[in-house]
């Protein structure tokens, strides 16, 4: 079965079996490792990756699912790692083994996508899902709330230039 | 220009014995120099007692330093921490530096591998020699060039610099010269005073392509041409294939080929979902073998009728039941703990392509001499026929020095003619694991009339491995038999069970368990005589000034003593293994039968510290590791297979249950202890000894769960 979606921002194309989960097409037909395989039964958030902007399990989702759909999955994250949850993670060193890291910073970036300015309690509600063995826990918690005032100040910038660009154009039509 | 690290691509350069005890020009220009380095025997290791090593640095004419580095990245930091004992006695620029994980080459020794947190007491002495042999032949290159005594230059950041002119030669531009220069007999390394990297932490090598998804862990590995396989195996153990029908599985849309190896029936397929459809159609008959109707009650009813027997001496001071006899108070307790899966977050897996002439094997292992034995066992083809290419582990905990996935995956490319990945599912992972054995483990002890302990007997009955020796598997006994506390009279005997349930090093070994099992009864010891937890401690280690100093500074931090609310409770604990000394006070509270560990304060004395920043990771990993076990885990048998399969059944510590930890390091400048896994064994009776304060409860069996919390 043919199905068309968008990967990472280019459209893409599989002929597969249509219960094939997400997870294999990416990882064996696509030949993109970034996402991990952990448990098969969305129990540990190794898989995670973006469909519409939302966090989902990969590996119980059938690729006839997703036509027509957004994938973005890690390696689609930033051409440059200036994701702000990756320059967290950077900056903070978060990864031991890092196999589930890929898993955990999709999960945050969606986590900071819906909620500006998580508290302790928020992060653990939408990275409770997400099993490191390393128990890189605190490093992940802390990496989030500096990845949140990563987000925060580009925006903020983000703002500002809009605001300089509008005012000069304000002022060249002047 | 920033660091960049290779991907676990091995080199293409060909390496023969001598090349690895000389220095000599490598084909693509450039320094390349390889020490046969001596052997470490005073540190026991598993599973033999010694490994010899080698470390490489390659320059290259662009300046780049490339560290081959023969240790395994499982999380602890190898790469970075190996680089940091190179790149302090060679001088070079942090920023040029690379890293590629080693080939295998009897000349690393007769187990290369990654195990005992040994990588740094093993590597501190001789890799510093070799940073500091490599910058000697620099600077001798550069005294010829210029024609000036070596006495007038030193070297900085990748460079010699002559001091009576500041003329300055780059490491790259000398490197070809200084490849041709004799290997110096004897260097100096450096006064730890000058030391410029060791004992700071520079950020680990290896986040970059852990956060972009581009590191290769073995499960990423490809190959053209490449098929893929899962396994049915028996799933009782010793069991094996009576027959099979492969005909459903062949319907299967995306399999290939269904074949026989010895340990079960491969389903081959295009993609590893159609191999794991088509094993689901597979239809197999197994011949489950003698342990068919194994479970854990029996093996548990098997290590009690033991234990009421003398068993073989594994230490005996005084006459310690004489003592229990004599003591003002007795106390008996048994304690016990579960077999245990590592379930690090890669399941089992591994790439091989055996061709008539040759083999590569790509795996995430933690023993590359395993996986060579075992490549060339089922080829019969001479290691220099075969290449082990060792990529990033995610995760090891002891699981991946097994080589029973490698020769799966030999075996199945042997029989296909082609490369192959094997996937174990998480199910495969769990119920064929090789696993942490259960421990059934009976203590008495008696106090003098002041409330001091004046005996202690305890009978351990858990399977053995590793070796014994008069009897007794050190692996069974380590954490009591060689326990620190001042007690004169002392009795530590042991019995090994007949179970077949595969078993080996987990975490911490027998730590694990017996640091749970010591600290727990010592904790109802200084209860009975009316003792405060720290202060019995303190006084029967007067004479262990380590393990002192670690026990002082975490009550210390931890504000030992001082008021909590009511539910709450503080616990302590200590551990000396793997050559550091750790002690930790956990704060918990206990409320409706809900466990929670709000703090850690670990105070860790590991010697002379490499990289501050990696010991603290890793107090922190093994504090998780621990909980986790403390917790939640336990393997369970039925009908002769694992019952658990997946984290439904075998859950693990999540972020929401993660306590603050607070990592505290005691100044030292001892040779460094190993630190990946320091704290595994004591924040398990640390949390155990604080849910007594906290609520009356003593707790002698693993894992806690909330039913036993009522």
């Amino acid at each position: 079965m043919a199905v068309t979606f968008t990967l990472n921002g280019k459209p893409q194309t599989v002929d597969v079996s249509p219960q094939m989960p997400l997870l294999w097409v990416l990882r064996d037909s696509l030949g993109m490792t970034g996402t991990k395989f952990g448990c098969g039964m969305a129990l540990c958030g190794a898989c995670t990756v973006h469909i519409n902007g939302q966090p989902i399990r990969s590996c119980v989702t059938p690729i006839s699912s997703v036509g027509g759909k957004s994938i973005t999955t890690i390696e689609g994250l930033s051409p440059d790692n200036s994701h702000p949850v990756q320059r967290a993670w950077i900056e903070v060193d978060v990864p031991q083994c890092g196999y589930c890291q890929s898993g955990q910073i999709m999960t945050a970036a969606g986590l900071l996508k819906k909620t500006a300015h998580p508290t302790d309690a928020d992060i653990d509600e939408a990275m409770h899902g997400n099993i490191c063995r390393c128990g890189t826990y605190q490093a992940i918690r802390h990496a989030v709330h500096l990845a949140a005032q990563y987000q925060a100040a580009a925006e903020h910038k983000g703002t500002v230039a809009a605001n300089t660009e509008a005012h000069a154009v304000e002022g060249g039509a002047q | 220009m920033s660091t960049t690290i290779s991907n676990p691509k091995i080199s293409d350069r060909k390496f023969d014995r001598r090349s690895f005890l000389k220095a000599g020009v490598a084909t693509a220009g450039g320094l390349f120099i390889g020490f046969h380095l001596p052997e470490s025997n005073k540190l026991e290791a598993a599973p033999t007692s010694a490994a010899k090593l080698n470390a490489f640095i390659h320059i290259g004419s662009d300046d780049v330093v490339t560290f081959t580095i023969h240790k395994s990245e499982m999380g602890q930091g190898p790469l970075t921490s190996v680089s940091q004992l190179l790149a302090e006695e060679l001088d070079c620029d942090w920023k040029q530096i690379r890293t590629e994980f080693a080939p295998v080459d009897p000349a690393y020794g007769p187990l290369q591998g990654t195990f005992g947190s040994m990588t740094i007491r093993t590597c501190w002495d001789p890799l510093r020699k070799a940073g500091a042999s490599a910058r000697d032949m620099l600077l001798d290159a550069a005294a010829q060039k210029w024609g000036v005594a070596k006495s007038q230059l030193r070297t900085e950041n990748g460079q010699v610099i002559n001091t009576a002119t500041n003329a300055k030669l780059s490491y790259g531009s000398l490197a070809d010269a200084a490849g041709k220069l004799p290997v110096p007999a004897k260097v100096a390394v450096k006064d730890p005073k000058d030391f410029r990297l060791i004992g700071t932490s520079p950020k680990r090598l290896d986040t970059l392509g852990k956060v972009n998804g581009s590191t290769g862990f073995g499960i990423d590995a490809r190959r053209p041409g490449m098929v893929y396989a899962v396994l049915a195996r028996c799933p009782v153990f010793g069991g094996k294939v009576a027959s099979f029908d492969a005909t459903k599985a062949k319907a299967v849309p995306g399999v290939k080929d269904v074949v026989q190896i010895s340990r079960g029936v491969a389903v081959i397929a295009d993609n590893t979902w159609s191999a794991m459809e088509g094993r689901k159609a597979l239809q197999v008959q197994f011949d489950e073998g003698k342990n068919a109707n194994l479970n854990s009650a029996g093996i548990r009813e098997q290590f009690a009728k033991l234990a009421e027997k003398p068993g073989a001496v594994a230490r005996n001071d005084g006459d310690a039941n004489a003592a229990l006899a004599n003591g003002a108070k007795k106390l008996e307790a048994v304690y016990e703990a579960p077999y245990l899966s590592h379930a690090p977050m890669e399941p089992m897996n591994c790439t091989a392509d055996v061709r008539a002439d040759s083999a590569e094997v790509w795996a995430s292992t933690q023993i590359q001499t395993a996986a060579m034995g075992m490549t060339a066992k089922i080829t019969g083809l001479s290691p220099d026929k075969i290449q082990i290419h060792t990529m990033f582990l995610g995760g090891g905990f002891g699981r991946r020095g097994g080589d029973d996935f490698i020769g799966e995956a030999v075996e199945i490319s042997k029989a296909i003619g082609k490369p192959v990945k094997l996937t174990w599912s998480r199910e495969d992972d769990m119920q064929h694991d090789l696993y942490r054995p259960a421990s059934y483990t009976k203590f008495s002890g008696a106090l003098d009339k002041d409330g001091w302990p004046v005996a202690w007997t305890t009978r351990v009955v858990c399977p053995a491995f590793g070796g014994m020796r008069d009897g007794v598997a050190r692996t069974a006994v380590e954490g009591i038999h060689d326990m620190e506390y001042a007690i004169p009279n002392l009795h530590v005997d042991y019995h090994p069970p007949d179970v077949d349930i595969p078993v080996t090093y987990w975490r911490s070994v027998g730590f694990s368990q017996n640091t749970f099992f010591v600290e727990g009864f010592l904790d109802e010891l200084a209860v009975a005589g009316g003792k405060d937890p720290f202060e019995f401690r303190r006084h029967l280690l007067a004479k262990s000034p380590r393990l002192l100093g670690a026990l002082e500074l975490a009550a210390a931090k931890a504000d030992w003593g001082k008021p909590l609310p009511a539910g709450h409770g503080r616990g302590i604990a200590l551990s000396n293994n793997i050559g550091s000394f750790t002690a930790q006070v956990a704060e918990v509270s206990v409320e409706q039968r809900q466990l929670r560990v709000h703090r850690v304060v670990c105070a860790v004395d590991c010697g002379h510290v490499i990289n501050p920043a990696l010991v603290e990771q890793q107090i922190q990993s093994g504090i998780a590791y621990g909980l986790s076990a403390a917790m939640k885990g336990a393997i369970t048998i039925d009908r002769g297979r694992v019952v658990q399969g997946n984290f439904n059944h075998y859950d693990v510590l999540r972020i929401n249950e993660m306590p603050v930890v607070e990592v505290h390091i005691v100044p030292s400048q001892a040779a460094p202890g190993g630190i990946g896994e320091a704290s595994t064994p004591s924040i398990i009776p640390a949390v155990a000894n604080a849910i007594f304060a906290a609520t009356g409860k003593r707790l002698r069996k693993l894992p806690i769960l909330s039913e036993d919390l009522a």
